[in-house]
């Protein structure tokens, strides 16, 4: 009796021990989460996590710069706007290998729908801090306001929170070594697959569709009919650039994962720079695209020549573009034609600086242009927008460290799709 | 998968009836996409040329509608002084009355009022996505805080920034606008600041023989009205409306709005969404039928060789 139970609690500290604290003991574990990089994190948390706490007990007006005429501010622009445009590397990679056959692109899936999936989560987390009223979250799905864009936007950013979720799955059930669970997995997967593009290509528009409604309070540069397909062009080379930093951060993080797998260094280069020539074919499309908006623009009248060559918006949705869009996409050419990845990385983290700015140009800069008083964010607002990036990364080396996300456990090999 | 004749049959009756049943009951075409409005809906005329800025309005407002009452004698109603300065609504005032002096108008000192319009097509109802906005019968455009979860998507949306929150509030905070009295208006009353305006400067009654009455104003001989009635035609027609001796624009009216009504502006791109939703799948599904082999064919062949 006494002998059972004792092995039945050492079983049970061993599975933690194995689990969670990746084979160390409590002492070992805690004495490795003390690196340069956890202190600097834990120092944010400790800022950040207050002034988190500080938002829900006072409210919006304590915490933010937000009012009357600037109800929206940095939690929107940064955490939803940015977040989730830049957030569709899994949407990406799900597309191209299981619908498109590139299947060499395999060893990116995973890294790419756990980056996706954090990114939504996150998004939605800061969503919710902006809220001024976050527990009455699940409202919509009741009173249904289908007139709304933004009913289209919370419904597909849920369903594909899901999905993420399902598609995610099979490295946490391995990880846990539930091998039933993981056959039947294989088993939804092409359709959550297909269910999730359908649901990126509808939210990633609808965000942009968002500020269809607002012609006057949108400054007329970056009001166009197009904005829906303009936010969606631009999400996909978000997300493809997002994907090719993570890939490098990852692969000189967790580079010891990767002993005896597969992706050598110039496997990885080769997968790069195959990223950087589609998400510079979507930098093409996304500058043509644009340009053909600002004609439009000129050509109804929304703004004239002299709007774009004379005014502070003009210059700055020069920048906006010149900086953006036309940098990243000839840095991605010339890392192609030079078979350059560190060129691709170069490009990708301009890429998605440019993706940042347009956000926040249309969010804050563009929107309540001709209002008497303009938005700046507070301290708090960017302390909390730091924050759950913070968070953000964290989680995504608490699970990398521990799941089969950069490398695939024996037992469970790839099943062809 | 296959569906048998008899089953296919009875499928496409059934959706025979179904379609039936929804013709019997559906406006034409006509009615549903020229429907201009509740013919008997209520508005509020109000003319700028009157109003003699005495705030009597506001005051009345606040007691309408239970609103923090002014916290010293310096934010008292009857206190004037507060012309001085432009202010605009917030969460405990549904409307204002701003002073615009003579160097400003180029012509007469004018006072407007300021509140909710009251489209009739409002773009803070088509930004709702859990119908917090209607669009009553009678006119008012009114809010339910129990829809709301505090997106804020109905002030960004609004082309003339009028609603306002409580961000002071922590858990409950509310959209906060004029609500026309809606209440009293459905009891046969008449909202607060009308009746209680000593000018007359604001009629209520139906939107049609307001708009009469304005017209008649505007054209009566050497009449001094700009030819414009504000609200008329703005944002696809709004319940409140003004008429001004002092062009509008000289009176910090959004005059920029235009007349189109914005939540026709998302139409064309929410139409494309059904489409999206049936025709995608089919497409996706397609490529992954197309391109599934991929892998296994080249190992096959390896196999082979």
């Amino acid at each position: 009796m006494n002998g059972q139970a004792i092995t039945a609690v050492d079983e049970k500290t061993s599975w933690f021990r194995d689990k969670i604290l990746m084979g160390k003991t409590v002492g070992e574990y805690v004495r490795s989460l003390v690196t340069p990089f956890n202190v600097i994190a834990a120092m944010i948390l400790a800022v950040g996590l207050p002034v988190m706490a500080y938002r829900f007990w006072k409210g919006l007006g304590a915490s933010t710069h937000l009012s009357d005429i600037n109800p929206w501010g940095l939690w929107l622009g940064f955490d939803m706007f940015f977040g989730v445009a830049v957030a569709t590397g899994g949407f990406v990679m799900v597309v191209g290998v299981y619908l498109f056959g590139r299947k060499d692109y395999k060893p990116m899936v995973r890294p790419a729908i756990l980056t996706g999936f954090l990114g939504y989560f996150f998004a939605i987390m800061g969503l919710a801090i902006d809220l001024g009223r976050y527990w009455a979250l699940p409202l919509p799905f009741y009173y249904f306001g289908t007139a709304s864009v933004l009913f289209l936007v919370a419904e597909h950013l849920c369903l594909y929170l899901m999905i993420q979720f399902i598609e995610f799955l099979p490295a946490v059930v391995e990880w846990l070594n539930l091998k039933k669970i993981r056959a039947w997995l294989d088993k939804i997967h092409i359709g959550a697959v297909i269910l999730g593009s359908v649901l990126v290509m509808g939210h990633q528009s609808a965000l942009g569709a968002m500020f269809l409604l607002m012609p006057t309070r949108l400054h007329p540069l970056w009001y166009s009919t197009f904005i829906p397909y303009l936010f969606f062009v631009s999400c996909l080379y978000g997300g493809i650039a997002m994907l090719i930093i993570e890939s490098m951060i990852s692969h000189n993080v967790f580079g010891y994962q990767l002993k005896g797998q597969e992706h050598s260094e110039a496997h990885m280069n080769d997968l790069t720079i195959g990223l950087a020539k589609a998400a510079a074919f979507c930098l093409f499309a996304y500058f043509a695209l644009m340009t053909l908006s600002l004609a439009r623009g000129l050509a109804h009248g929304d703004f004239t020549m002299n709007t774009l060559m004379h005014t502070g918006y003009g210059w700055w949705k020069w920048f906006e573009i010149g900086f953006g869009v036309v940098l990243p996409m000839f840095l991605y050419a010339y890392a192609v034609r030079g078979n350059n990845a560190g060129l691709a990385r170069a490009g990708s983290i301009v890429a998605v600086l440019g993706v940042m700015i347009n956000r926040f140009n249309v969010v804050m800069v563009g929107l309540n242009w001709n209002a008497p008083v303009r938005y700046f964010p507070s301290w708090m607002e960017i302390m909390g927008s730091l924050t759950l990036a913070t968070i953000g990364v964290c989680v995504f080396k608490w699970i990398v460290n521990r799941m089969p996300v950069l490398y695939r456990l024996p037992d469970f090999p790839d099943v062809d799709h | 998968m296959a569906v048998s004749r008899r089953e296919f049959l009875k499928l496409m009756a059934g959706a025979g009836a179904a379609g039936a049943a929804v013709a019997a009951g559906a406006p034409t075409r006509a009615e549903a996409h020229d429907f201009t409005g509740n013919p008997d809906r209520y508005g509020v005329l109000c003319d700028t040329s009157l109003c003699i800025g005495c705030r009597s309005c506001e005051g009345a407002c606040n007691v309408a509608n239970n609103l923090p009452k002014p916290v010293d004698k310096a934010q008292a109603f009857e206190n004037l002084k507060v012309l001085d300065t432009k202010r605009r609504m917030d969460h405990a005032h549904f409307t204002v009355v701003n002073k615009f002096a003579k160097a400003e108008t180029g012509r007469a000192e004018t006072f407007v009022k300021q509140q909710c319009m009251h489209c009739d097509e409002p773009a803070c109802f088509a930004a709702c996505l859990a119908k917090a906005f209607t669009k009553t019968p009678e006119g008012p455009v009114v809010y339910a805080s129990d829809h709301c979860i505090g997106c804020r998507y109905c002030m960004q949306a609004c082309p003339f920034y009028v609603p306002t929150y409580e961000y002071q509030d922590a858990f409950t905070p509310r959209v906060r606008k004029c609500t026309m009295c809606y209440d009293r208006v459905k009891a046969g009353g008449i909202p607060a600041c009308v009746e209680t305006c000593p000018q007359e400067a604001l009629i209520f009654g139906k939107r049609d023989d307001l708009l009469k009455i304005a017209r008649r104003r505007l054209d009566a001989e050497n009449s001094g009205y700009v030819d414009h009635i504000f609200g008329e035609k703005e944002v696809g027609g709004t319940c409140w409306m003004y008429i001004s001796k002092v062009p509008f624009d000289k009176l910090a009216f959004h005059t920029e709005v235009g007349i189109e009504a914005l939540p026709r502006l998302t139409y064309g791109y929410l139409a494309t969404i059904p489409v999206l939703h049936v025709g995608l799948p089919v497409l996706l599904a397609g490529f992954y039928v197309i391109t599934r082999g991929i892998g296994k064919a080249s190992k096959d062949e390896e196999a082979h060789k």
